[in-house]
């Protein structure tokens, strides 16, 4: 065994892998003592806080909640009478739901009016964010009901023209 | 060069129920070319962050005088520093709009790439070597530093400072913690990543060297296609972009960004343009710019007193330039008018080579109540001290009686309510 496949076996990866880590963690050394310098405890909170927000906080919200919403347009919810021949996708709802929680997560400070020094600093009113942001979900979710509404139309047409013809001949041969 | 996985001492150690094990992580979607995908455009992204932060940095003239220095610890970190340049003159603008940005577009990208190796963070077991254990420090560096970054610097674009301490000493050594992470990542997962986005057809098989511990061993029925998933994320980045970047684009566009901090006009007319802070939020008095006010500009053992007639009745130039944010928002050309920089030096008896200025407001408070301009900044003939804006005198928000406007300065290096200007090397 020659001594690259040693150390890989003993370090797990190869041995430029560690020289890069070690030069990273060294740079990274130098600007974190800078980071702590002040409240060290707050900044070292916000910094593993940030590592885990999403995988141990959000995640686990939004999953929830997505398998919920997935509930609800699973096949057999709902009347299931067999006329219908194809079930809305949870899509229609998950998509404007994202978009619009997204919105949330950047621009939470202005929508929930969480800054109080706005106006003074800015000159400009702060009671507009909620508003703003309430329209554009209504605007998405209409969005996603329209498309839901004329994707249906297309997909019976063939059903519904077929429907017709049968009943304007059947009148034809009442007469 | 990446760390293996998999490894003959894999079996030996039985993860507990749950998230550990492989199969408690159901969607279909999840594989190397998702993650490959969302990574590449992180890595273009981020690259693009770094470099126009880089910028910004430099853009304040740290080096220049402690005034100037939010960061006077920076050591070698401020390696790269340089005179930042007053052409073009929209430069500082086109830099910081893409900075924030791109920054707020990248959100949903980031999110989902996190999402796309959940997996990976409860492996199982945790650690299965020295270079899979140190792997994980330093990702545990990339991720946190990734959110640090994200999370300072949204929080500062809508001035909620909550964060615990000074936005830019946070920003600048929390992206240097950040980088070094970012570098190893990409150098240990790129050869990968372009292996899985060139390689087309179906996911490979769970538990394999190529699934790369993310695809799931027992998929969920698909709700929604690989490609419909970027496609949503991609919606996110959109909708981001829509709601914010006509803060940065201004004029017409401004109306478009309905949630961005900067996204209306303070009014119609002269003064309809945006303001970093008032005056009343600076604790500017009536007195401090009423008939009283005087401007002071010294030089090496000279010293004029003006009034604000005086000052008006120097000659007088225009300049048509923007007020630019570090926080990403900033104004179309306004047009300017004043007294030349170099002309002030002049009276003094720095006429012949103006060089650099010690700047001076009469607020109270805040970081940026003086400034050190470079030498190339005050000899622009572009860079005045402004009485007037778009043809009417300055308002007290805008810096009555006079302010400092400079090409391509960041914005609060365009000091308002001036009263005090030294030329040449402090005493």
């Amino acid at each position: 065994m020659n001594g690259a496949l040693a150390f890989r076996r003993r370090y797990g990866a190869s041995p430029l892998h560690l020289l890069l880590v070690l030069a990273s963690f060294a740079l990274a050394a130098y600007a974190g003592v800078r980071l702590l310098k002040g409240d060290t405890l707050g900044v070292a909170l916000w910094f593993v806080g940030a590592a885990l927000l999403h995988d141990l906080v959000l995640l686990p919200l939004y999953a929830v909640t997505d398998r919920a919403a997935q509930y609800l347009f699973r096949k057999g919810a709902g009347a299931g009478d067999g006329s219908r021949p194809t079930r809305p996708s949870v899509n229609y709802v998950r998509v404007p739901a994202f978009v619009s929680a997204l919105l949330l997560l950047v621009w939470w400070p202005l929508i929930l009016r969480r800054v109080g020094h706005y106006t003074a600093a800015t000159g400009l009113p702060a009671d507009v964010f909620l508003g703003h942001w309430l329209l554009i979900t209504a605007a998405l979710f209409a969005a996603s009901a329209a498309t839901l509404v004329v994707r249906g139309l297309h997909a019976s047409g063939p059903r519904r023209r077929a429907e017709r013809r049968r009943r304007r001949e059947a009148r034809k041969a009442v007469k | 060069m990446g760390v293996t996985d998999g490894g003959p001492d894999r079996s030996r150690f039985a993860a507990p129920p749950g998230p550990t094990r492989p199969e408690f992580w159901r969607s279909p979607l999840r594989g190397p070319w998702l993650t490959a995908v969302l990574g590449l455009v992180l890595l273009v992204g981020v690259t693009l962050l770094f470099v126009t932060g880089l910028l910004s940095y430099a853009s304040y003239n740290p080096d220049l005088a402690p005034v100037n220095d939010q960061t006077p610890d920076k050591g070698w970190l401020g390696f790269y520093l340089f005179p930042w340049p007053t052409s073009p003159y929209w430069l500082y603008r086109v830099n910081q709009g893409v900075h924030v940005v791109l920054g707020i577009v990248l959100v949903p990208v980031l999110l989902a790439k996190l999402w796309s190796v959940i997996p990976k963070l409860f492996e199982w077991p945790p650690v299965r070597s020295v270079g899979h254990g140190v792997e994980r420090l330093s990702l545990l560096l990339l991720v946190g530093g990734a959110g640090f970054e994200f999370a300072t610097g949204i929080l500062n674009v809508q001035l909620h400072y909550i964060f615990p301490g000074s936005f830019y000493v946070l920003h600048f050594y929390g992206a240097w913690v950040f980088i070094g992470a970012f570098v190893v990542h990409v150098a240990s997962r790129l050869p990968r990543a372009l292996r899985s986005v060139r390689r087309a057809g179906a996911p490979p098989q769970a538990g394999t060297e190529e699934a790369a511990g993310l695809v799931s061993p027992r998929p969920a029925p698909p709700t929604i296609s690989r490609r419909g998933a970027l496609g949503m994320v991609g919606l996110g980045s959109l909708a981001l972009f829509a709601v914010t970047a006509g803060q940065s684009a201004g004029g017409w566009w401004r109306r478009t960004a309905l949630l961005a901090p900067h996204g209306r006009d303070p009014g119609p007319g002269p003064h309809g343009f945006q303001i970093n802070k008032t005056a009343a939020s600076v604790g500017i008095r009536p007195s401090d710019i009423g008939p009283a006010w005087r401007l002071t500009v010294r030089g090496p053992g000279r010293q004029v007193v003006l009034t604000r007639e005086e000052l008006l009745a120097m000659e007088q130039h225009e300049a048509a330039l923007p007020i630019a944010c570090v926080e990403g928002w900033s104004t179309s050309d306004q047009l300017w008018s004043g007294v030349r920089l170099t002309d002030l030096a002049a009276l003094v008896g720095r006429g012949s080579d103006p060089s650099r200025a010690l700047v001076e407001s009469v607020q109270r408070g805040g970081p940026f109540g003086s400034v050190v301009l470079a030498d190339n900044q005050v000899r622009d003939p572009r860079s005045l001290l402004a009485v007037r804006v778009n043809g009417a005198v300055l308002s007290e928000d805008h810096g009555y009686p006079a302010r400092v406007i400079v090409p391509g300065a960041p914005g609060v290096h365009n000091t308002k309510w001036v009263t005090r200007l030294t030329f040449g090397e402090p005493a």
